[in-house]
């Protein structure tokens, strides 16, 4: 699917809110993304970004409106299709808690060829464990450090680890929730080089949520949730 | 699936020390409810393995589940004797193959003192038919021997030759000491798991002798009859307490207990061993019942537990359950990691319960078999225990679907990114 041109994400006329006595949450007219593209969304906390990601990996189902993933519309999905569709297709970094804490760092990054055959598949032999090992090591993890628990790493190599296992088996498309509010500047800069070097190897769409401005030039594009959405949570 | 049986095991694994806490209180549970069990089954066995020869028990008219109580196990006093005349015509009847009269009333040191004859060691059946057999010595000859039950031997430390005397009634007046006439132990007894380890056994006419110079109880004041003076005595008995009656057919049963129990000269009773055990049980049901409902609720307690400590597990892996959400898991998956959690270590109590009792009945059986005559062998599981054992299964894993119905749920609103 990565390789025919055409949108990543496709919205239109999206509204959704959490009860139905509630306010509309998100309410936003279109929004479309290309494959291929980095795009960085601005977004500062409570504009709707985690309920607009949860859409976006068909956790929740909007209350109107269209949602195209990689040409899929989520709709059409059952509720174990969303599931499959989700691993399947999309890795998801978050700002923190990433990983299974009692896992070691290897099992970590293949916990999605655990769940989905074609990221096992796509991961290359040996069930991804070769690939595991060659996307940590991308990012500055090796040895010793891939057989420890999770929960022993620092913040730092924990969201290492998490855009190892986002990466890992090629997804078409990444979602990153505020990957690198829980680093350091220094690192925050690291991370991000490492994240789009590999993103562009591997032609991957990556949809970068943020509240921290100065990170948007690394991006091809820049958009505003505030804007995108006509709502007022 | 299989991605989710990995997970939950390294899961718990990480929870190990709550998880196997709550995993050893639903298998000490498990063992008290099979233990309960167990040995209401061997309670049941060793009662009626007491008397598992003889067909008939013979006593004075008293309720049926009394006269085996004090005849075969020694419980409880009799409450009147039956004449050796009767005794001597009823087992005239041709139906009749052996028989052993029993007269009781005496104790040595809390032991009961069974006066009996010859038959009693030929004729006595315990267990599966199994006789009477001697680890040491004879039979009594002599009036003044005595033949030792095996407990009696090994608790109070006799041996062969050893002199000892017997007590009035259960020994607990010292001036109803038979001090006078001292008994020789000639034989001590292999043992059974019956009553008959607790038993000192004498001759009937021993029984007569002790007593010649007694009334009502109480020495004679002023008579004073020495050992060698009784033999001059009749020593025939006069009565006996009961008699365990052995017949050629079985089938004649009925006739022979109706000829007994319409005997004209002196009420009498005959009972069939089994069906006053049936009404035994029938008295002792309830006591089992209460047992059994305590341990059910232990077992309650333990399942509440595992339950409790898998819903308080929900809170801090809120985290976990968003992440496997986020790489492909349904929040049907999330209902069956928390359901397979619950039901495998409700499984494992089982298992472990199962192991921890039958090392109990191995390390404390041969104990209880000798002083209780509980017989509580590594066994395999009866079909009574399965179904216990299924009922817990299936009451686990429909407690532990509870904090499962839970997660499903909060994985359903929390999506990706649980609000902490």
């Amino acid at each position: 699917m990565r390789d025919l041109p055409g949108p990543a994400i496709l919205l239109e006329q999206l509204r959704f809110r959490w009860q139905r006595q509630a306010p509309l949450c998100l309410d936003i007219p279109a929004l479309d993304i290309q494959a291929g593209e980095r795009v960085f969304l601005y977004g500062p906390s409570g504009s709707g970004k985690s309920t607009l990601l949860g859409l976006l990996g068909a956790v929740h189902q909007p209350e109107s409106g269209r949602i195209e993933v990689l040409g899929q519309d989520l709709a059409r999905l059952s509720g174990s299709g969303r599931d499959r569709f989700r691993v399947d297709h999309i890795g998801f970094i978050f700002q923190q808690f990433n990983l299974i804490p009692y896992l070691p760092v290897l099992d970590n990054v293949l916990l999605p060829c655990r769940f989905s055959a074609r990221r096992r598949a796509r991961a290359g032999q040996d069930h991804g464990r070769q690939e595991a090992r060659r996307l940590l090591e991308a990012l500055g993890l090796e040895g010793e450090q891939l057989g420890r628990q999770a929960s022993q790493l620092s913040v730092g190599q924990q969201q290492r680890v998490a855009a190892a296992r986002a990466l890992i088996g090629s997804p078409e498309l990444i979602i990153a929730d505020e990957p690198t509010s829980a680093l350091d500047a220094d690192r925050q800069d690291d991370f991000l080089e490492l994240l789009l070097q590999e993103c562009a190897a591997q032609g991957t769409t990556l949809l970068f949520v943020s509240h921290d401005h100065r990170l948007a030039p690394h991006f091809t594009r820049e958009l505003s949730l505030v804007q995108l959405n006509g709502a007022r949570p | 699936m299989n991605a989710l049986f990995g997970l939950a095991l390294k899961s718990a694994w990480n929870r190990r020390l709550t998880l196997g806490l709550t995993l050893l209180s639903i298998a000490l549970a498990v063992t008290l409810l099979l233990g309960v069990e167990r040995t209401r089954v061997a309670a049941r066995a060793s009662f009626s393995q007491s008397v598992s020869g003889a067909d008939l028990v013979l006593g004075a008219r008293t309720s049926p589940v009394q006269l085996m109580l004090y005849s075969v196990f020694r419980m409880g006093g009799a409450t009147n004797n039956i004449g050796w005349d009767s005794y001597q015509a009823v087992i005239r009847h041709p139906a009749v193959a052996w028989s052993i009269p029993i007269a009781l009333g005496d104790s040595h040191r809390g032991f009961p003192v069974i006066g009996t004859d010859a038959a009693y060691f030929e004729h006595f059946r315990h267990g599966r038919g199994r006789s009477l057999s001697f680890a040491q010595g004879r039979p009594f000859d002599g009036l003044f021997e005595a033949v030792l039950g095996a407990e009696v031997a090994r608790r109070l430390g006799y041996r062969l030759d050893q002199a000892i005397t017997l007590s009035h009634g259960s020994g607990e007046l010292k001036q109803s000491e038979h001090g006078d006439k001292p008994f020789t132990v000639v034989g001590i007894l292999a043992p059974t798991g019956t009553p008959v380890d607790h038993s000192v056994h004498v001759s009937l006419e021993a029984i007569e002798a002790i007593h010649l110079d007694w009334q009502g109880g109480a020495p004679m004041p002023g008579v004073q009859i020495s050992p060698e003076q009784v033999r001059k005595f009749d020593l025939s008995p006069k009565t006996i307490t009961a008699a365990l009656i052995g017949l050629k057919q079985r089938t004649a049963v009925f006739k022979v207990q109706r000829h007994i129990n319409s005997y004209p000269k002196e009420p009498l009773l005959a009972v069939l061993p089994g069906v006053a055990l049936d009404e035994l049980w029938r008295v002792v049901a309830m006591v089992e019942q209460a047992l059994l409902g305590i341990s059910v609720l232990v077992v309650a307690v333990g399942l509440a537990g595992l339950v409790a400590v898998i819903l308080a597990s929900l809170n801090e892996r809120r985290r976990e359950l968003a992440v496997l959400r986020s790489v492909g898991a349904g929040p049907r998956h999330i209902l069956a990691l928390l359901a397979l959690e619950g039901a495998s270590i409700t499984l494992a109590g089982l298992g472990l319960g199962l192991l921890l009792l039958n090392l109990a009945a191995w390390l404390a059986g041969p104990t209880l078999e000798a002083r209780l005559g509980l017989t509580l062998a590594l066994q395999e599981v009866s079909p009574a225990e399965l179904k216990l054992l299924g009922a817990v299964f299936l009451t686990g894993v429909l407690a532990s679907l509870l904090p499962a119905a839970l997660a499903y749920r909060q994985a359903l609103t929390d999506g990706l990114t649980p609000r902490l």
